[in-house]
């Protein structure tokens, strides 16, 4: 008998790939996406950073030099220390540190409350799948109410009776934005609830609160992370609108919005850097976070995956 | 059909009633108006004659009552600055608003519907990747920083148009009107085109939206097999049935564009409800607060229920489940 020689058929290799892994390579595929990241996770470095980046401390009045007041981008200062990049805004600060520091509080309010506001829909939401009834009839009523009314609207008056302050505005702002998470959250556990691994859990005797937060929550995160990333981007938004109008931070920490609306005096003398600049800033926060905030939600979107 | 409307309308006054409730003790909270109103000199008795004449004296419960009573009758009370009909400051100002709140919703669906059936029948074309990508950009913009950068290039530094009022205005039907006029209207430019800035990124991707969703349906392939022009595909067919999600966030825009209107208005002092809001949000100008809110929520409301009338003239799937 001849010998069959057998060659083995090399199984194919069937690398078990962590969910993280694949989003972050699916996130690649779009450069502008990773752009958006990486000049993200700059400016969030620089703010984090800020008190050993600057030249100056521009809520330090002491620092301040009021000769300084309203020099052009690239003037070296009085003392001949430094040179203010960007020029000096009214009160003689360098505008390149008044805009970090300013970016600090912005990224800080905004992220801030995202956060807050996440954690606080989301369960209200799992709160009001779970419990049902009256419970949940009342909140949605009240999610419908509070999106279905303009979002500058509300924070006017919110902040009309608050009062100004970046806590306040945060207070706001978590107002505003519980109701998104709330709202998908709810219609995200309604469905997973009804999925197979559920059941399971339910019957290998887990408690309920187990279930809902260490089974379901997990399976609802994705379209609450892409809102997220949306909301902090609205939120930046809304505290520069509000601190423009003078409803938001006091005006002794000025974060972008009241920066240019300081800026807004001068520009009739053609002194534009000192609202050119703080709004630039903005534009490129906003613009990275809702790329970044895009690409997640096409990465994250079930339909979309192949 | 009947019933349904109704009960539509039935929803409608319950949302209006709870607003008046919200409104009326959220404002209530805000700092004592006498403070600002009297000046520190009257002394005890002439206070607390103030304080009644404007009826601040009662309790809680009884000030809204009132407040009720009034509003049904269309009073809400007098400006503690201005001492006119708080109602009637606001409907005298909000013309000016809703004018410049239409143009900036006429030139969002002026540009962004076509760029956006171009953007959504040409995927692929380099010019509707700029479209996209500008489009993110719109989304971003922080609307007031726009509006200061747009004064400081078009005003200032080129001198083409004017940057603040509303200019020369004429009479149409009783109300001044800025678009009659050309002073007016190079007025109306800038305000209506930085209000506009968000809707027509919004017109446009929504636009897009639907045109891709629509173009691989089977009754599109019909009607092309039939025969008929692209053009006449495009409008008929297509663009019916982009139309319904389109239509329904326009409305939506529109009360929003009206809220929105207090940022640009008070930008380019656009003499409007907007600017007076947030004058009298400054001065505790109780009534007129009250008085701008209670018209943006009927507003609303009057907007909500007129989205779900057109849904029902323009969408036969929401006719025949209304019907039975």
């Amino acid at each position: 008998m001849s010998q069959v020689s057998v060659t083995p058929v090399k199984a194919p290799v069937f690398k078990p790939q962590s969910p993280w892994r694949r989003n972050l390579d699916e996130f690649k595929s779009s450069p502008v996406a990773v752009a958006g990241l990486v000049v993200l996770l700059t400016i969030i470095a620089i703010a984090a950073l800020a008190p050993w980046i600057v030249f100056q401390n521009p809520y330090d009045l002491m620092q301040l030099n009021v000769l300084d007041a309203r020099l052009p981008p690239g003037t070296a200062n009085v003392d001949g220390g430094y040179t203010y990049w960007l020029g000096t805004d009214g009160q003689g600060r360098d505008l390149l540190s008044a805009i970090i520091y300013g970016l600090r509080i912005s990224l800080w309010v905004g992220i801030g409350s995202a956060v807050i506001a996440a954690v606080l829909g989301t369960l209200l939401g799992l709160l009001s799948a779970y419990v049902g009834g009256w419970v949940d009839a009342l909140l949605m009523r009240l999610v419908d109410l509070l999106l279905s009314f303009p979002v500058i609207l509300m924070a006017l008056m919110i902040l009309a009776w608050l009062g100004k302050g970046v806590g306040n505005v945060m207070l706001t702002l978590v107002v505003l934005e519980w109701a998104y998470y709330a709202r998908t959250a709810r219609g995200q556990a309604l469905t997973e609830s009804r999925r197979e691994y559920v059941d399971a859990a339910r019957g290998q005797g887990i408690g309920a609160w187990r279930i809902v937060v260490g089974h379901i929550l997990p399976n609802c995160l994705p379209p609450l992370i892409v809102i997220g990333a949306l909301q902090i981007a609205r939120g930046i938004t809304l505290e520069a609108t509000l601190s423009f109008l003078g409803l938001g931070v006091p005006i002794t920490e000025p974060s972008l919005g009241l920066l240019i609306a300081n800026g807004f005096q001068y520009m009739l003398s053609d002194e534009y850097w000192i609202s050119f600049y703080p709004g630039l800033a903005l534009l490129v926060t906003i613009v990275a976070i809702n790329l970044v905030g895009d690409q997640l939600r096409d990465v994250l979107n079930p339909r979309l995956q192949r | 059909m009947i019933g349904w409307a109704i009960r539509r309308l039935g929803q409608s006054l319950l949302v209006v009633l709870l607003m008046t409730l919200v409104v009326f003790i959220g404002l209530n909270a805000i700092g004592n108006p006498m403070d600002i109103l009297v000046g520190e000199d009257l002394n005890q008795a002439e206070r607390l004659a103030a304080i009644a004449h404007l009826g601040l004296d009662k309790p809680l419960w009884q000030q809204y009552l009132l407040f009720l009573k009034g509003a049904v009758q269309g009073n809400l009370g007098q400006s503690f600055v201005y001492h006119e009909d708080a109602m009637r400051l606001i409907l005298q100002r909000l013309p000016a608003t809703f004018e410049l709140a239409f143009c900036a919703l006429l030139l969002a669906i002026v540009l962004g519907v076509p760029l956006g059936m171009f953007a959504g029948t040409y995927p692929d074309h380099p010019l509707s990747k700029i479209l996209m990508a500008s489009s993110i950009v719109g989304f971003s913009l922080p609307a007031f920083w726009v509006a200061l950068m747009m004064i400081m290039l078009f005003s200032i530094k080129l001198g083409w148009l004017p940057a603040s009022g509303r200019g020369e205005t004429r009479e149409l039907f009783g109300i001044q009107w800025s678009f009659l006029t050309l002073d007016g209207l190079q007025h109306l430019i800038l305000p209506a085109l930085n209000l506009a800035l968000f809707k027509i990124s919004l017109v446009l991707r929504l636009t897009r939206a639907g045109v891709r969703e629509v173009l691989p349906q089977e009754y599109v392939k019909f009607a092309r097999a039939k025969g008929l022009s692209p053009v006449r595909v495009m409008c008929m067919h297509v663009m019916r049935n982009t139309m319904i999600p389109l239509v329904t966030v326009l409305a939506m825009e529109l009360g929003s564009t009206i809220a929105y209107a207090v940022v640009t208005e008070s930008i380019f002092a656009w003499p409007g409800a907007g600017k007076l809001i947030l004058d009298s949000i400054n001065m505790l100008d109780r009534p007129v607060v009250v008085a701008y809110l209670m018209v943006v929520v009927v507003i609303f409301v009057v907007l909500n229920l007129i989205v779900d009338g057109l849904y029902y003239v323009l969408d036969p799937r929401v006719r025949a489940q209304v019907k039975p």
